[in-house]
């Protein structure tokens, strides 16, 4: 059931990434990015981290997609203009990548350790836990992850301001 | 019933590299900035299936950090977007190739 449901939540996860790559519209591809983004949170549940999960509903699926679509909207973005590829990007690139692909996969099963498998459905990531470790061994750097967002703040009003002076 | 972590490792490669290949070939500069969200968001599931194989939250601590890095470069980078555009009235990044107008 739960290999099922990951491969489920996989499987949205590679249809979005992939109609990312091949949508002519920002709009489009900004909306299968919500769809990868959510079905990760579905995913982190799958693993037990109730915590990341929602924190990714809530900024990435939430907060920084709508700043994404708001600004699509604002600057009324249309269609993405077309640019000719390079002959050898398409003779050399494909084949070399499904090689690359096909050899990593190969790789990354034979070394992994299949004796130690995820357990799952247990949620062992619950907020009070993370909250803890970010209040007490984390600290410092949540401090500083403050100033990080301070700065961004003042570095975007400062930035989309129409300016007086011009 | 369990699922061997190389498979949420080969996902999130997979991510990473979706992430990678539309920062190449895409041309919209918005598009550019949601392919860099996809890498982060790769990266993030490596953190999670790696702190729930080791068993420790530290992984779900780093995954935090890097959405709030990424909500940070998410709101300097759509005003930057939005300042480009109010001067070069383009998105294509292949005409916005001078640093002063």
């Amino acid at each position: 059931m739960h290999l099922f449901l990951f491969l489920l939540f996989a499987a949205f996860c590679v249809g979005g990434a992939v109609n990312l790559l091949i949508q002519r519209k920002t709009i489009n591809s900004a909306l299968s990015l919500i769809v990868v983004m959510g079905s990760l949170a579905l995913i982190y549940l799958l693993l037990g981290a109730e915590f990341v999960a929602v924190v990714q509903v809530i900024i990435y699926a939430g907060a920084i997609m709508v700043l994404f679509i708001f600004v699509i909207m604002l600057l009324n973005a249309g269609d993405e203009e077309q640019s000719k590829g390079s002959n050898v990007a398409k003779v050399f690139g494909i084949p070399g990548l499904f090689a690359g692909g096909i050899i990593g996969i190969w790789v990354l099963l034979q070394h992994s350790p299949q004796d130690h498998p995820i357990p799952i459905g247990a949620l062992y990531g619950p907020a009070d836990k993370v909250g803890m470790m970010l209040f007490t061994k984390y600290l410092l750097a949540f401090e500083v992850t403050s100033i990080l967002v301070l700065i961004a703040i003042m570095g975007a009003v400062v930035l989309a301001r129409r300016s007086h002076t011009s | 019933m369990t699922i061997p972590i190389s498979y949420y490792l080969l996902l999130s490669a997979f991510l990473f590299a979706c992430g990678v290949t539309g920062f190449l070939i895409k041309r919209n500069i918005i598009t550019l900035f949601m392919s860099i969200e996809l890498m982060l968001n790769g990266v993030n599931l490596s953190f999670i299936a790696f702190a729930t194989r080791l068993g420790t939250l530290d992984g779900h601590i780093f995954v935090f950090f890097v959405m709030v890095v990424a909500a940070a470069e998410a709101a300097v980078g759509l005003a930057i977007i939005i300042s480009v555009y109010r001067t070069r009235e383009t998105l294509n990044v292949d005409r916005v190739n001078l640093l002063k107008l």
